[in-house]
């Protein structure tokens, strides 16, 4: 029994990597939710519009790494961020003159939006491939470890190390200052508070003078943002590759209605329920119940429940287990 | 201008375009545009019957037609030598064991009163089930891997006739429909299309990484053929001879004989498809599908069952995707699951309906043929404008460089672009529905 041992390993393959990764997901699985919360559709366009996000800002990092500017310890990246930003300001807004807005005023039904969101999401992953290529691509620049797993043997004394990378650290933080910004505004702003009568009821709100392109406008600013943020943070944290991010679709969507589609509170629960299930059940266990098992009695096996192949399985069969028994999702999201 | 001479010449100037391939390029190439066109056709008479007729949202094409192929692989491969004695029958224990375990969970939650002992004895079964299942399934997989790898490491086939695997495609195709359709039909429009989205990701991981079903990303090459080989065509002098006659060399005339058999194939099986989704769109159910199609509240009021007829309409649909799948594993003699990507086989399909016109049979079966040309010509022509618009710059120039390689990637952004002008400009298609 060693269980400060068991509880440092544990904490470096599952609750490390599963915040990090669960706070990904929750920036996106909220664009996702706010756009279906607002425009009333799943937007499949999102995973590429974080691939094209996270593309300006390889691109810009890698001017001002070639002009040598950066910061430091930190990426690159993140002084770039507010750029691509921009840049996928113009893209969203962009595209829903060109597209979207014909449907809103003719009010089509949800379904016709999603094709045409799918026919976008192939257009945006063309203009990705086109521009960078479909190959893997570094941009992460900086100090690697916030804490590394040999200086944690050192300083504690412990046989586990626990491995702490910048890109996690970094992932949790922005997330966080995000996550507040965004409820600030929409609790605190009068075009936030718009947005959610807007949300709520439609026919309502038009009543009472919110002009619903307006709304729609500051939805797809904020969209945007929320996109390019998590399309940065997982790329520095994993890698760039442009058709990651259209399988990244199944689990945001997944932590949506997980969620609660239209709930960003459930987004963010979602995004975490999602991703703390992926990590456990593909983790092997051995070297944790090793620790935690009596002297002998050490598992043989890898204790791995699936093998990492199919994370997606994961998402999917949660996704199935919601859509069965609650499918309004964990916060009452809306489901029909 | 009438209809019939309107849509008999859009056939025209696809048929035409198809031999202008064989005149310019080669008969060969012609022939297999032909024959993919059919194949494409059939898949999106499957998508047409989800979309046009019900209005589902179905974007898991890929997967369904994964299992066409895996069928394929089953029914036609021989059986792998030692396999079976090695482990298999401890895999299908496991798998029995599984389905076991799903059962009982399914009838304790029927049977139970609702309450935590339910829960928990529901959660116990699955749990407890998927331990044996893992303890049986996991030493008998590494034994069927371990019998030959580098030719085998698989069950292998039941080495019947391939032509089987055609129905037995549609038969997997509809189970894994009836398992996402009994979830996600009846709730929201979009839930559907994301569970599709789901399933057709992890039956290809499933593909993938499950050696012992279908030899993963090692691939199963040589499926037998339903028709004959062009090697004993070649040997066979009544052949040669014939083919002398009509002034072409063997090696040419066996290639194009064995295509122009896979083309009648093909073309008998589309026709009896065709004429079947005919007639349905034409009986009172067709009638009925349209009806909640258009009005979903007042086809209930009228006494419909709405979400049993989407389910019906959603495996029947998906079957046609899988018999689809399962004859182009059969064209291809192999099943490569590292080749099924979402642009291809599922975004590709839902292009080719909605130009050729959802809701109107004939219009997905231009669609089909009119969007696989396209599909074939999209890259040389991507090249060859890449080429007009660098030819100012000099060699060896980066911009040069980099747009000649993208042009690859061309396809992506036109068949997005297509789908999203033809969704805009002409929301019927090019053969709307009556």
């Amino acid at each position: 029994m060693d269980l400060l041992n068991a509880f440092v390993a544990l904490a470096n393959y599952v609750l490390v990597p599963g915040i990090a990764y669960g706070s990904q997901l929750a920036l996106g699985a909220l664009g996702v939710t706010l756009v279906y919360g607002i425009l009333r559709f799943s937007n499949f366009a999102h995973g590429d519009t974080m691939a094209l996000g996270a593309m300006s800002a390889v691109l810009i990092t890698w001017g001002f790494q070639s002009l040598g500017l950066s910061l430091g310890v930190l990426p690159t990246a993140l002084l770039a961020l507010p750029f691509a930003i921009i840049i996928t300001i113009g893209l969203l807004l962009g595209t829903d003159k060109l597209v979207y807005s014909f449907y809103r005023e003719k009010k089509a039904k949800p379904v016709i939006f999603v094709i045409v969101s799918l026919g976008v999401t192939f257009v945006y992953n063309g203009i990705t491939r086109f521009i960078i290529g479909a190959e893997d691509q570094r941009f992460l620049d900086g100090e690697r470890f916030i804490i590394s797993a040999r200086d944690f043997k050192e300083m504690t004394g412990l046989e586990e190390g626990l491995a702490i990378k910048t890109t996690q650290g970094l992932t949790v933080v922005t997330a966080v200052i995000v996550v507040a910004a965004l409820f600030w505004f929409l609790n605190k702003t009068r075009s936030g508070k718009s947005m959610r009568a807007y949300s709520d009821n439609e026919d309502l709100a038009l009543l009472s003078g919110i002009n619903p392109e307006r709304v729609v406008m500051i939805t797809w600013i904020i969209v945007a943002c929320l996109a390019t943020t998590a399309g940065v943070l997982y790329g520095l944290d994993k890698s760039f590759k442009p058709f990651t991010y259209f399988q990244l679709l199944l689990p945001i969507f997944a932590a949506a209605i997980v969620g609660g589609l239209g709930s960003p509170i459930g987004a963010i629960a979602g995004g975490f329920v999602i991703a703390f299930s992926e990590v456990t059940i593909t983790y092997a266990w051995k070297k944790v119940f090793g620790y935690l098992a009596p002297e002998g009695l050490a598992p043989d096996g890898l204790v791995q429940l699936l093998s990492t192949d199919y994370k997606f399985a994961v998402s999917f069969v949660i996704l199935l287990i919601v859509l069965l028994f609650k499918p309004t999702g964990l916060f009452k999201g809306q489901s029909v | 201008m009438n209809e019939t001479v309107k849509n008999t010449g859009l056939f025209a100037i696809v048929a035409v375009l198809i031999v202008l391939t064989g005149v310019t390029q080669s008969w060969n190439a012609a022939l297999l545009i032909i024959a993919m066109g059919l194949i494409s056709s059939i898949m999106a008479l499957g998508v047409n019957l989800q979309w046009g007729f019900a209005g589902l949202f179905n974007v898991g094409i890929m997967g369904f037609v994964a299992l066409g192929g895996l069928a394929a692989v089953l029914i036609g491969m021989p059986p792998s030598e030692g396999a079976w004695s090695a482990g298999g029958w401890g895999i299908v224990a496991a798998l029995l064991m599984g389905a076991a375990t799903i059962l009982l969970a399914v009838q304790v939650m029927k049977r139970m009163a609702k309450g935590w002992l339910r829960t928990l004895l529901v959660l116990a079964v699955l749990v407890g089930g998927f331990f044996i299942f893992r303890a049986l399934l996991d030493p008998s997989v590494s034994a069927v891997e371990a019998v030959s790898p580098a030719t085998t490491g698989y069950l292998g086939g039941l080495g019947l006739p391939v032509i089987f695997a055609w129905p037995v495609g549609g038969l997997f195709a509809a189970g894994a429909a009836w398992l996402i359709g009994k979830t996600a039909l009846g709730l929201r429009s979009d839930y559907l299309a994301i569970a599709t989205l789901g399933i057709a990701e992890i039956i290809i991981a499933v593909l993938k990484n499950e050696d012992w079903l279908s030899r993963g990303v090692k691939n199963v090459i040589g499926i037998p053929r339903p028709v004959s080989y062009e090697i004993d065509l070649q040997n066979d002098a009544g052949f040669v001879a014939q083919a002398a006659g009509f002034g072409f060399n063997p090696v040419e005339a066996s290639t194009l004989w064995v295509k122009f058999l896979y083309v009648c194939l093909f073309a008998v099986v589309l026709l009896v498809l065709m004429w079947l989704s005919q007639r349905a769109l034409n009986s009172p159910w067709g009638r009925m599908l349209r009806a909640i199609r258009d009005n979903e509240v007042a086809a209930e009021a009228m006494g419909k069952d709405v979400t049993a007829r989407h389910l019906q309409v959603f495996i029947l649909g998906s079957a046609i995707c899988g018999i689809a799948g399962a004859m182009m594993t059969t064209l291809d003699g192999q099943l490569t699951p590292g080749s099924y990507q979402p642009l291809r086989f599922t975004f590709l399909i839902w292009v080719m309906v909605i130009v050729g016109g959802s809701g109107n049979n004939l219009g997905a079966v231009l669609g089909g043929f009119l969007m696989w040309y396209l599909w074939v010509m999209v890259e040389p022509m991507g090249l060859w404008l890449m080429q007009m618009v660098t030819a100012g710059m000099s060699d060896g120039y980066w911009l040069k460089d980099h747009l000649i390689d993208s042009a690859a990637h061309m396809r992506l952004m036109t068949m997005g672009a297509v789908l999203l002008l033809v969704l805009r400009f002409s929301p019927r298609g090019l053969i709307p529905e009556k």
